[in-house]
């Protein structure tokens, strides 16, 4: 029994270590990185896979039959099925009407609010208060305060004499009601992205800019802005990102409705594979989906490398 | 006038402006809580602040209504779990990609990349039969492992490697001389000095996993499973109408006390939310 132990010992000590420094380190990384490695290939990596072996099936979850079609339902969603491109219009009409807004307002309450005056603070506090707040909360409220003539927004409203609209039952009004509930609830991450980057901005630009006379509109036209441009792209695309992907909101506030008015993409996948059961044409919406957000980061990615040369 | 008067005068106006924008703002909030005192009929009476009768009742009913203290803890309890998996396997993983030498890390690197690009609504139906492959139907094991390895896991990774390569390579050193082990020296030296790295993904894994829907409402089932965003969507009449006072008392529960802690700690929360930069 000794005997073997010391035959261990020097058996160990004469042989030369089993792998290089380098070696070690890379096992060791890959002990590190092994549960975000796994994790990310079982619920994403495959389920991307899957997803685009889906689209190309005829798939029904109630008949439990699944027969491979090719890019038919591609074909179905982009030529054959009229709602398709509604749902992409809406999404569209969504992210334009709501990019723009939330983009100008959050530049104008961090230009109000990027130097200390007194209450910045509390203003700041404010704006971003929705940001942390649940969606589901937030889309609540806002269909209770929206409410036909019972709703506090017309009680409001009336009190100066505007007659207001039934907001989530008319679908154009439906549209502009989420939007904007939308822009209150997420302008405030991008007021403090904005905040950052001015902040960042070295103060001397501003005061030779004021010495030469330059006015404030001035300053910010051609300074300001300028030196804002890879922030505002970076805010351009994930608010972008972000509003091709609103769903509880919608959810919520209007169910899509009235008249599909409000159905947006995510919302219309979320409907064709949990509600119908049909898994094939969901995925590939799904699959459009991506393309889109992908095209989208692939722009920025381009802009930004030409910004910086 | 003087610049003085000037400055005064523009700041003013600038603080009224503020104020008047301020109020789609702040107004919900206290019409939520407002109207969860209110009886269901006093609701779509004359519009006040100040409820004319304070029915208390509201907070009794919700709990009766259905399990709402249960739900209410299913989410604190996988919030939790979320926040603390995702801070030991990003900062894990983080730690390698910033200050390990590997075969595979720029591959890897790309992949993670990729996947910070493709939303959950994408995978969402495979990871459906995934879940159901699994017997997780039902089960809160969901909630907890789509967030973790998900998108917002490999934001928290990117987080915590840029946190990493900004520590000196020196105090590494200084531990490796002490005899820690690599585990030993990213538990004792870079964990330790990257608190800052390690509040910002607290704060904003804890609200994200706080405030998911889409991911409850596609697996889970039984209300007693439920988290606070699904409870809440759920108080509605046998004709599915929202029983309004008592859906606003909820929301209100559930609001509320986040809220709190927001104005407690906001200097930290919208600093987190900064330098992440990055969750629409």
């Amino acid at each position: 029994m000794a005997n073997t132990l010391t035959d261990h010992v020097s058996a160990r000590g004469l042989r030369a270590p089993r792998f290089s420094l380098r070696q070690r380190e890379a096992i060791e990384a890959w002990l590190f990185v092994s549960p975000t490695v796994v994790g990310f290939m079982l619920f994403f990596l495959g389920p991307l896979v899957a997803v685009v072996y889906f689209s190309l099936t005829e798939w029904n979850l109630l008949t439990q039959q699944s027969t491979f079609v090719g890019v038919e339902n591609y074909v179905d969603a982009l030529s054959r099925n009229p709602d398709f491109w509604h749902v992409l219009r809406n999404s569209f009409v969504f992210a334009l009407g709501l990019v723009p807004l939330n983009m100008s307002l959050a530049l104008m309450l961090a230009l109000a609010l990027s130097r200390p005056f007194r209450g910045v603070v509390f203003f700041r506090t404010i704006f971003f208060a929705p940001v942390v707040t649940s969606a589901v909360a937030w889309a609540i409220v806002w269909k209770f305060l929206l409410q036909g003539e019972a709703g506090a927004v017309n009680q409001l409203l009336a009190m100066v004499g505007i007659d207001g609209p039934n907001w989530l039952r008319e679908p154009d009004w439906a549209m502009v009601a989420v939007i904007v509930t939308r822009v209150i609830k997420m302008v405030g991450l991008n007021m403090i992205l904005y905040i950052a980057a001015l902040q960042a901005i070295p103060r001397d630009y501003e005061a030779a800019a004021r010495l030469e006379g330059a006015s404030s509109w001035q300053i910010f036209r051609m300074v300001i802005w300028p030196l804002l441009a890879p922030t505002t792209l970076v805010i351009f695309v994930i608010t972008m990102i972000g509003s091709f992907k609103v769903f509880d909101h919608i959810y919520l506030m209007t169910g899509g409705g009235p008249e599909n008015g409000t159905l947006v993409l995510a919302f219309y996948i979320y409907e064709q594979g949990f509600k119908f059961f049909n898994v094939g044409y969901a995925s590939a919406l799904a699959m459009i989906m991506f393309v889109i957000v992908l095209a989208l980061t692939v722009v920025q990615m381009i802009l930004r490398r030409r910004d910086m040369q | 006038m003087t610049t003085r008067q000037a400055r005064l005068i523009s700041r003013t106006c600038l603080t009224l402006a503020l104020l008047v924008v301020a109020v789609p703002f702040v107004f919900p909030f206290l019409w939520m809580v407002s109207s969860g005192f209110k009886s269901a009929t006093e609701i779509f009476g004359q519009p006040s602040l100040i409820p004319r009768v304070w029915r208390w009742q509201n907070y009794v009913e919700v709990f009766e209504y259905q399990p709402f203290a249960r739900q209410y803890f299913n989410s604190l309890y996988i919030a939790v779990t979320v926040t603390v998996l995702t801070l030991i396997i990003s900062s894990l993983a983080g730690y390698a990609l910033a200050r390990m030498r590997f075969a595979g890390a720029g591959l890897l690197m790309l992949f993670l990349v990729s996947a910070l690009m493709v939303p959950e609504e994408v995978t969402i139906i495979p990871n459906f039969f995934l879940i159901r492959w699994m017997g997780l139907m039902d089960t809160h094991a969901p909630l907890i492992l789509l967030p973790v390895f998900g998108s917002h896991g490999v934001m928290a990774t990117f987080l915590m490697r840029q946190y990493f390569l900004a520590i000196p390579k020196e105090l590494e050193e200084a531990g490796k001389m002490d005899g820690l082990s690599r585990f030993g020296i990213w538990w004792r030296v870079a964990l330790p000095m990257s608190r800052p790295a390690l509040a910002a993904v607290s704060i904003i894994t804890f609200l994200f996993s706080w405030n998911l829907f889409l991911e409850p409402l596609v697996f889970i089932s039984s209300l007693e499973r439920f988290t606070l965003p699904l409870a809440l969507s759920n108080f509605t009449d046998s004709y599915g109408l929202p029983l309004w006072h008592l859906q606003l008392a909820a929301t209100s529960l559930a609001v509320v006390p986040i809220l709190i802690v927001y104005l407690i700690a906001q200097r930290q929360i919208i600093e987190s939310f900064a330098l992440s930069g990055v969750k629409g």
